[in-house]
């Protein structure tokens, strides 16, 4: 037997799936991440990461930025849907693939072990403006800035070298050039 | 120094600028200060219910069929929980309210405080929008903002939750300043290309369908009237979903009639067959599209929605219009007049090889049904009731189920604003507050709730409510003693299984009207029916109608589950030949 859909129609083809990034500028106010949030898990959309933070405070915006996947028409009701909530402003979207647009996500690692796994891993992590923020006799935590694979790689290959913890944040963009997003 | 005005004073400051004549409610703890300013403002009348959900219903009724959106006020808690289907209602049939309700007071937020639940929490997937006002100081803006909100663009129900110390702080009340946008929130964006686009697929169809919706009669009566002058310089066919019936004449003979899954044979044929369909304030619903896949497959088609997360959510279009029905349609009628003036008539002959087609499905009569001189049909009571009010300007709502259909498709509207069901959400329960509603809005009209006798159970507590205010609605119960819908689909895709959908402990509804303080009558035979109908409209007072009816009769035409339109069920001989799939059977 089949799975009960509640649909009346039988379910269509699927289409591709496109990762993409959703910047939503919001107004600053209590509730707002619960109706965005809300949105996407009511209408059954995928939220991969998440980052959220004011970004001016004297017109109380805050800049959302979320990293979705979906068939064409899936983004273009996501974009929709969002713009009808009363409390934003503006909806970008970008293709994960897009060259124009900077991505970035910050991860912070903690290595515990010997001296030498630890400067491997150092060594690993320095092609990603690895900063060391704490250093121990046994430890060390180092905060880099990539992009999700890199860091997806990054993680995967110290686990040798004695990563105990990993802190990530979503991702966030910006778009090259001058020009700015309207 | 301006004077200083209470949280509760502020409530009425706004609904008197807004002008709010008429509020649903029920008090309890949490809104007794706004209770309490209640008889200092004899402008607005408060309806008592017996029930929030009725509120809400009451509202709807009292919205859809005034064009003013409606308010309720109800109390934390239970109030604000009750009120939560008639908001999911309004949500999906696009009815603009404005709910008031109580909240514990500040400090105790977030205590799990007696009647405290996370109102603005609940209601934010059901509302447009909600707010919880945490300092009096922004009242105001906020009510007004309110109001703004549900009733611009698509409209929608909201929400305002006030804890009790706000209703009791001081502030300056502000007007409502006219703003210019809500975040820069436009609904025309359509442009004058987009309209001779859609001229030019106009010129060149052959079989063009119009395909209307609710969209047309939340644009205002100007949107039916504009909408009828297109259909007859166009002499195009029109078919209409459930919520847009009375946009235009239920008796014209371009009308196909309603469309879907209960729908006329012609008009979903005409659906299914057509090149060019246009649809007007329509959202391509699951029960009028059936099989997305096989859904009017060679057609072009056009999109007028005020929403624009309307378009290309459930098909795909070709031509998609956002605006206002109202000011879309008057620049098509413009536009053509200006360089195709006389369209319908160069047009006739393009179409007539369609029109024949149509007359042809036309010539099944779909609707029709075997009738008996033993049992009332259930259809044969909702034409008595038709022909019997028809004259009258009657405002007619219905609960949800078989007895909806057939209204649906046997009472003909002419005008917007007459017929109120829930059709989205399809919450049994809404026809009988509802009605309430309408009547408020509508004092000296006839008010007609077409019902079913399991779903006027659920909230029959109303009747109390009309009693209370003399509100002399009559409630036609098509009496089967089933959940008939249920049970027509246990027949048709569970081997008549009919698994808990049989009412075996109904009330008598004569003696239940008579203890409720008004009139009961009951029709058993056809002959008596047309009698006993004049005897209901003559009633000056609230009326439960009693109509027993054939305890079997299904609701034909149907589309069977995972089924294109041109597959239709159309009557207990065709069911043979058209047996539904294993895989349909699983839809809902």
């Amino acid at each position: 037997m089949v799975k009960a859909k509640s649909a009346y129609s039988i379910p269509g083809k699927k289409g591709k799936l496109d990762t993409h990034i959703i910047v939503v500028w919001v107004d600053n106010e209590a509730g707002v991440l619960a109706r965005v949030v809300g949105l996407f898990s009511g209408r059954g959309y995928n939220i991969e990461s998440l980052t959220v933070a004011e970004i001016d405070p004297k017109l109380n915006i805050s800049r959302i930025t979320i990293v979705t996947t979906g068939t064409p028409q899936v983004i273009d009701q996501i974009k929709l849907q969002l713009k009808k909530l009363v409390p934003v402003h503006k909806v970008a979207d970008f293709k994960r693939e897009d060259k124009k647009v900077i991505f970035k996500e910050m991860a912070l690692m903690k290595i515990v072990g010997k001296d030498s796994k630890r400067d491997k891993a150092i060594k690993i992590c320095k092609k990603h403006n690895a900063i060391v923020l704490d250093k121990t006799k046994k430890s060390v935590v180092i905060q880099v800035t990539a992009l999700r694979g890199e860091i997806d790689m990054m993680t995967k290959n110290l686990k040798k070298l004695g990563l105990v913890s990993v802190s990530r944040t979503g991702a966030v963009a910006m778009t090259r050039g001058a020009e700015i997003f309207k | 120094m301006s004077k200083l005005y209470s949280g509760a004073e502020i409530v009425f400051k706004c609904l008197e600028d807004q002008n709010v004549s008429t509020i649903f409610g029920y008090p309890g703890g949490a809104v007794l200060p706004i209770y309490d300013e209640l008889k200092n403002h004899k402008s607005i009348k408060h309806i008592l219910v017996r029930h929030e959900q009725g509120a809400g219903h009451a509202a709807e009724g009292y919205a859809r069929s005034s064009g003013k959106p409606g308010v309720l006020l109800v109390t934390s808690g239970p109030g604000a929980t009750n009120a939560v289907t008639a908001l999911t209602d309004a949500y999906m049939d696009s009815v603009p309210l404005v709910c008031i309700s109580g909240q514990v007071p500040t400090h105790l937020i977030g205590t799990d405080a007696f009647q405290e639940c996370d109102t603005t929490g609940i209601t934010r997937p059901c509302t447009k929008h909600n707010w919880l006002v945490k300092d009096v100081k922004n009242l105001s803006e906020v009510i007004h903002k309110a109001f703004e909100v549900a009733t611009t663009g698509r409209p929608g129900p909201v929400l305002v939750d006030i804890p009790k110390d706000v209703q009791f702080q001081k502030a300056i009340y502000k007007k409502n300043k006219k703003q210019k946008r809500v975040n820069g929130k436009i609904h025309n964006v359509f442009n004058q290309n987009d309209i001779n686009q859609l001229i030019n697929l106009m010129d060149k169809s052959s079989k063009p369908i119009f395909y209307t919706g609710g969209g047309v009669i939340n644009s205002g009566p100007k949107a039916s009237e504009l909408l009828r002058e297109l259909v007859s310089i166009t002499g195009f066919p029109i078919t209409s979903t459930l919520q847009g019936l009375g946009a235009y004449p239920g008796d014209d003979s371009q009308f196909l009639g309603m469309l879907g899954m209960h729908g006329s044979y012609e008009a979903n044929n005409a659906m299914h067959d057509c090149d060019l369909m246009i649809n007007i304030g329509a959202r391509f619903d699951d029960r009028i599209t059936g099989k997305i896949d096989e859904f009017s497959p060679k057609s072009k088609k056009v999109h007028i929605d005020i929403d624009p997360s309307s378009i290309n959510k459930n098909v795909k279009v070709d031509l998609p219009i956002v605006g206002d029905v109202n000011q879309v349609i008057s620049s098509i009628i413009k536009t053509i007049k200006k360089i195709k003036p006389n369209f319908a008539k160069s047009n006739k002959q393009k179409i007539s090889n369609w029109w024949e087609k149509i007359q042809k499905w036309r010539s099944i009569k779909s609707f029709d049904y075997i009738n008996s001189t033993e049992t009332i049909k259930p259809q044969y009571a909702v034409q008595r009731l038709y022909e019997l009010t028809k004259n009258k300007d009657t405002y007619i709502t219905t609960e949800v189920g078989q007895h909806q259909m057939w209204a649906a498709q046997h009472y003909k509207f002419d005008k917007p604003n007459r017929w109120m069901t829930s059709g989205g959400l399809g919450t049994m329960g809404y026809g009988l507050p509802a009605a309430v509603g309408v009547q408020v809005a509508n004092p000296n009209k006839l008010v007609i709730d077409i019902a079913g006798e399991a779903s006027v159970l659920m909230t029959m507590q109303e009747m109390s409510t009309a009693v209370q205010y003399s509100l002399p609605i009559k409630i036609f119960i098509l009496n089967n003693e089933y959940m008939g819908m249920v049970r027509q689909w246990q027949e048709l895709l569970h081997d008549k299984n009919y698994s808990e959908s049989y009412t075996a402990a109904l009330p008598d509804f004569v003696k239940l009207a008579e203890a409720y303080g008004c009139v009961g009558i009951r029709a058993t035979k056809p002959d008596e029916l047309d009698d006993k109908i004049i005897e209901m409209i003559n009633t000056d007072r609230p009326v439960i109608f009693d109509c027993l009816v054939d305890k079997e009769e299904n609701c034909f035409p149907m589309i069977p589950s995972g089924k294109p339109h041109n597959q239709m069920l159309l009557g207990p001989k065709d069911q043979k030949e058209n047996k539904i799939t294993k895989k349909g059977k699983i839809l809902v």
